[in-house]
């Protein structure tokens, strides 16, 4: 991808503050996850291009070994490629994935398009990352180059910058607001 | 995000190899049942050889437990050989020997580098070399880690490849070259 291409893509996913669509789309062969269904708690929507990338330390590896961070800000994980529900499937079992993975596969690549993250002619969604907060708002997104995987830091950030509903309560803010309280 | 800087700065609470003094510091966080990680394991010390003095090489504990069910014993093996000044020598043993990490493997590595066993089976399982694994773990995710193994020039993520040894060491040399130059 050229530097005009990626500005060009960058302009075109959804950006923060933006009602997330919403969608249903099968997390297993026969269950289907609607969005709207986790609202009132934070989601991490993460598209990508393909099951089985051929590294180990690969993207959705490293979410899955993040989960309990993302769980303490109460926040739910989806990601969601072009590929079936079978190859999901596999590619679950095969690295022991502990958070669904969306099937975007009839229409091919419709919710993708939805949050701008589709790649016309290859047929893939990009390397796009969505954070949502309780209200199905997208706070925050990001687009990386499709062989640059983005790491988690930024979707960390994005959540612990979320409002104090969902995000843990931290000490300072207690001591914050008994300052306040003095007359 | 992902602006790839090191967090924390490599400290006295690192384990290094070679003097502070070096204009170029090689942070990587791996993991020590990675075969990638194996394969780079190699390309270091390569890089340890050519570089000499220059170099400092620093190494960060990122294991990716879930894909790799040995990973986290390992990596408290390589602190607990730590607290008996043997960090290396047990690094270099568990990344030689990457397919046979089981529970006794471990035991017979620390065996074979004489460290006090009892000892050794206690500091394993120790709170303070868990909870050092998991800080490690999570200094990788502050810094934009994405994956094993993941290096950083002085302080910055180095994207570029780091199998392909003259092109690495290249790099390195660089980054040594501008600290050179930022310094005089």
């Amino acid at each position: 991808m050229t530097e005009s291409d990626l500005v060009r893509h960058a302009l075109e996913i959804l950006p923060a503050g933006t009602p997330a669509p919403d969608f249903a789309l099968n997390a297993t062969p026969d269950q289907v996850l609607r969005l709207s269904e986790l609202r009132g708690r934070p989601v991490i929507l993460v598209f990508y291009p393909a099951d089985w990338s051929p590294v180990c330390g690969d993207q959705v590896a490293l979410y899955n070994e993040i989960l309990p961070e993302f769980r303490e800000y109460g926040a739910a994980i989806l990601g969601i490629s072009v590929d079936g529900v079978w190859c999901h499937a596999a590619f679950t079992r095969d690295r022991k994935l502990h958070f669904p993975l969306l099937s975007d596969f009839e229409p091919k690549g419709a919710v993708a398009r939805l949050y701008g993250a589709y790649r016309e002619g290859e047929g893939i969604s990009e390397r796009a990352l969505f954070v949502l907060d309780a209200d199905g708002i997208i706070r925050w997104s990001f687009l990386s180059p499709i062989g640059v995987n983005p790491g988690a830091d930024g979707i960390l950030n994005a959540l612990e910058s979320l409002d104090g509903r969902s995000a843990p309560v931290k000490a300072e803010s207690f001591r914050a607001d008994a300052a306040e309280m003095r007359p | 995000m992902s602006d790839g800087q090191l967090t924390p700065p490599v400290s006295t609470r690192d384990h290094a190899a070679g003097s502070g003094d070096a204009p170029v510091t090689l942070v990587e966080y791996g993991d020590y049942e990675c075969p990638y990680c194996g394969m780079a394991h190699l390309i270091v010390k390569e890089a340890q050889r050519e570089l000499g003095s220059e170099l400092r090489f620093v190494f960060r504990n990122f294991p990716l437990a879930e894909a790799h069910p040995h990973a986290r014993a390992a990596a408290q093996s390589a602190e607990a050989a730590a607290t008996q000044g043997r960090f290396w020598e047990m690094h270099d043993m568990l990344f030689e020997h990457q397919d046979a990490l089981e529970a006794e493997d471990l035991l017979a590595y620390a065996k074979s580098l004489g460290l006090d066993m009892q000892k050794f089976a206690r500091d394993l399982a120790d709170a303070t070399i868990t909870k050092r694994v998991r800080d490690d773990f999570g200094s990788g995710v502050r810094s934009a880690v994405n994956g094993t193994p993941t290096f950083f020039m002085n302080g910055v993520r180095h994207d570029g490849s780091w199998a392909n040894k003259a092109a690495f060491i290249n790099s390195l040399r660089e980054a040594a070259r501008q600290a050179a130059e930022t310094s005089a």
